[in-house]
């Protein structure tokens, strides 16, 4: 939600519903881009199958099933942050409400990731819940600057301007990069150099590059214990060195929104063959 | 405690004095975090019939109920005794049912009984063992005075809630458990693995892969399941998850299918091959009963053990520990009007008022008829169905069942119990767990202790010796 922090405007909330790929079904409800209702179809409209109360509801119903495969420590994490968000979600949200709740979703999520870090065996399951989590990640973070890069700019003559540079900033904040991104750049906030961090910088932990090596990682584990190498393994690895020999400047020159849209279809494609690999369904 | 007239029970000496130290609102406090405990953790069932799949907890009360050594030991060999005949019984009405010949049970009992199953007839289970897991439902009415109400040798429920209570308790009143000396119960899951195991199938060699069948999510038990899983380091599998590949009962994993030695199941007997029993049913697997009979598999509890608890036949269970056993039975059963003999259903129509009335099925507290607590209309419409089915019923009167203390808002209240104990069978033998699963009334003068009917649980003590 970081996203629209600079200004309130119903434009800004409509990147929102763009970035998480949800105009149709929100346009279905409402015909206007209104904070309080862009907010609530986000976060606890039942209409909305992605939203993050459904969202945990799910991964919470998942978890009761594959109760076995998880700590004790990861299972309490989940369940208790699900007893809270539904408790914090049980009615609309105000406006004034909303920064509390998103901190105690960012907050609750963190103790989840903490107990997998720290409670879980380092087996296939681990590998396959990390797979999980990067795949999803590397999605988001390639969304959301593609929709600045798409979306939110009114017209290329904003490139290089000051407003530019606010919604960049917005951006960092987004995938809370700001203090990363300031402390290794002194504060220089230019696209060229946001885009690079979030792209190819192997050092922050939502980029791309960073998400790839860790999915290459954990789909190499998987090629030992299981000693089968699938064809998930190849597109990984084409991904992966595709990241790794890529400059910003040439990503810039070839378009940024078509590498990214080129990204997020191979990604997709790699979560699919895991699946297939692996038979998740049978 | 609690008994006004006699002073504390000598059993709860040592926790009486430790109450009187207690303040009510301190324990008001610890029961509220008991709750929060147990919704943490995820212990809820799922309640039939209920609009939507809802989670509900069942009430926990933090007063033990404290059993002594000496009293446990009486009642451990009297179940120790009694579940041996069940198993003996099970063999023999699967095989030449000497039982029948001798005259000492109907045979229409048997053989029209819907949990006969026809297909384990001259088969032995893996191991012998019938009944891995029994629960057997006491109640008390005096000091060393217990009757049993129910013997549950299907898939007995309640074992995960022993463990958790008890975990629970150790949790928020550590200082108890310093000053008395309680037998442990956390050792189940694992003597649980090693009793199943005991019974795996005669080709298994190598470690005997453990797979815990459960109907789903949406079970009520399904926590349970989930919990008994992960604490014998089993798989927890479902029907879909299944398939039999090469003659022999496979897992799908994300290697492929890998074979299953043993199924500790927990759904019932219609549902475990569609092939075999109920052609519409998911929540088994096809075909496995064909492998069960090739030995190629152990199911856990054996198919068709519910002849065993059916409540027809628990009339007779007194001739069958008897003939069985060669030895009187150490536990009571309840007395008990079979409604499928005249003389008994005149005599149950005309005493409704006193007693209490069990579907011969049933299960759960479900369908029955609690006579001094039902009005004249639930009398007259209970009557009727009695009339139209009398070989469905038995009739059982109320015994003035024993008290124990629950904590209540304005401090201890005395409640009616019962007592499941839980006891592994395997060719190792008999192991009980002290103790069991306390099910408590929490209404004032309630017999009904069913967790669907309002009932809670209490951790439930076995002192040492």
């Amino acid at each position: 939600m970081a996203l629209t922090r600079s200004s309130g405007s119903d434009e800004e909330w409509r990147s929102v519903i763009l970035t998480a790929g949800l105009r149709d079904g929100y346009e279905n409800k409402f015909d206007d881009y209104d904070a309080a209702h862009v907010v609530n179809y986000l976060l606890r409209d039942k209409a909305n199958p992605t939203s993050v109360l459904a969202m945990l509801e799910t991964a919470r119903h998942n978890a009761r099933m594959t109760r076995t495969a998880l700590t004790r420590e990861v299972w309490e994490a989940t369940n208790i942050f699900w007893m809270r968000l539904k408790d914090a979600l049980a009615r609309p949200i105000r406006e004034t409400d909303l920064p509390g709740i998103i901190a105690m979703i960012r907050q609750q999520s963190a103790q989840v990731r903490g107990a997998l870090h720290g409670s879980m065996l380092r087996i296939d399951v681990y590998n396959f819940a990390r797979l999980g989590t990067f795949l999803e990640r590397a999605d988001s973070t390639a969304r959301i600057l593609d929709v600045k890069y798409y979306v939110l700019l009114p017209s290329l003559s904003f490139v290089g301007s000051s407003l530019d540079n606010v919604q960049w900033e917005t951006i960092l904040r987004s995938v809370s990069a700001e203090h990363a991104f300031r402390w290794l750049n002194a504060g220089d906030t230019r696209p060229v150099g946001v885009a690079e961090f979030l792209i190819l910088d192997e050092r922050f932990p939502r980029s791309l590059a960073f998400c790839y090596k860790k999915l290459f990682g954990n789909l190499l584990y998987l090629e030992k214990d299981y000693a089968v190498r699938f064809p998930a393994h190849d597109l990984a690895q084409e991904i992966h060195d595709g990241l790794q020999s890529r400059s910003i400047d040439a990503i810039f020159e070839s378009g940024l929104h078509e590498f990214l849209t080129d990204f997020m279809t191979c990604n997709a494609r790699l979560a699919a063959e895991i699946e297939r690999n692996y038979r998740f369904y049978g | 405690m609690l008994h006004p007239e006699h002073g504390a029970r000598p059993a709860y000496s040592d926790y009486a004095a430790w109450f009187d130290g207690q303040q009510l609102a301190g324990l008001r406090r610890k029961a509220e975090e008991a709750d929060a405990v147990f919704r943490r953790t995820g212990i809820t069932f799922n309640v039939y019939g209920a609009n939507e799949a809802e989670e509900r907890l069942i009430p926990f009360d933090i007063v033990p109920r404290i059993i002594n050594a000496k009293e446990w030991s009486r009642l451990s060999r009297g179940i120790e005794q009694r579940v041996k005949a069940i198993n003996a019984f099970l063999h023999d009405i699967y095989h030449r049912q000497e039982i029948v010949r001798a005259g000492r049970i109907p045979e229409a009992l048997i053989a029209k009984n819907s949990a006969f199953l026809p297909a384990m007839i001259g088969f032995t289970p893996p191991g012998g063992t019938y009944t891995h897991i029994v629960g057997i439902d006491l109640v008390r009415t005096g000091p060393d005075e217990f009757y049993v109400l129910e013997d549950n040798a299907r898939t007995p429920s309640g074992v995960s809630y022993m463990l958790e209570n008890r975990e629970t308790m150790m949790n928020m009143f550590p200082e108890l458990f310093s000053a008395i000396r309680v037998r442990e119960v956390s050792s189940y899951p694992k003597n649980l693995r090693r009793s199943l195991e005991a019974c795996a199938p005669a080709g298994c060699d190598g470690k005997p892969v453990l797979g815990v069948l459960t109907p789903g999510i949406f079970n009520s038990a399904y926590f349970e399941h989930a919990f008994l899983a992960d604490q014998m380091g089993a798989e927890l599998v479902e029907g879909h998850d299944l398939r039999i590949i090469d003659g022999r009962v496979a897992m799908r994993t994300t290697q492929g299918f890998k074979p299953i030695d043993i199924l500790y199941r927990r759904v019932d007997d219609d549902f475990l091959d569609p092939m075999t029993f109920r052609p519409e049913s998911q929540l088994g697997v096809p075909g496995i009963m064909d492998l069960y009979r090739a030995g190629k598999v152990t199911i856990a509890n054996a198919p068709g053990t519910g002849i065993a608890d059916d409540k027809a036949i628990y009339s007779y269970m007194p001739d069958i520990v008897e003939f069985y056993t060669g030895e009187k039975p150490l536990l009571a059963n309840v007395p008990t009007w079979r409604c499928a003999e005249p003389d008994s259903l005149k005599y149950v129509l005309d005493h409704l008022k006193e007693l209490v009335v069990k579907e011969v099925h049933g299960s759960g507290g479900y369908g029955m008829l609690v006579g001094p607590a039902a009005s004249k209309a639930e009398i007259d419409a209970f009557s009727k169905k009695l009339k139209a089915r009398p070989g469905n019923y038995i009739a059982q009167p109320t015994l003035a069942l024993s008290t124990v203390p629950v904590l209540t808002k304005s401090g201890l209240a005395p409640r009616h119990v019962d007592l499941r104990p839980f006891v592994l069978y395997s060719p190792n033998g008999i192991e009980i767990t002290p103790g069991g699963l306390t099910r408590v009334a929490l209404k004032k003068g309630s017999l009904v202790v069913n967790s669907s009917q309002g009932g809670g649980t209490k951790d439930s003590w076995v002192l040492e010796d």
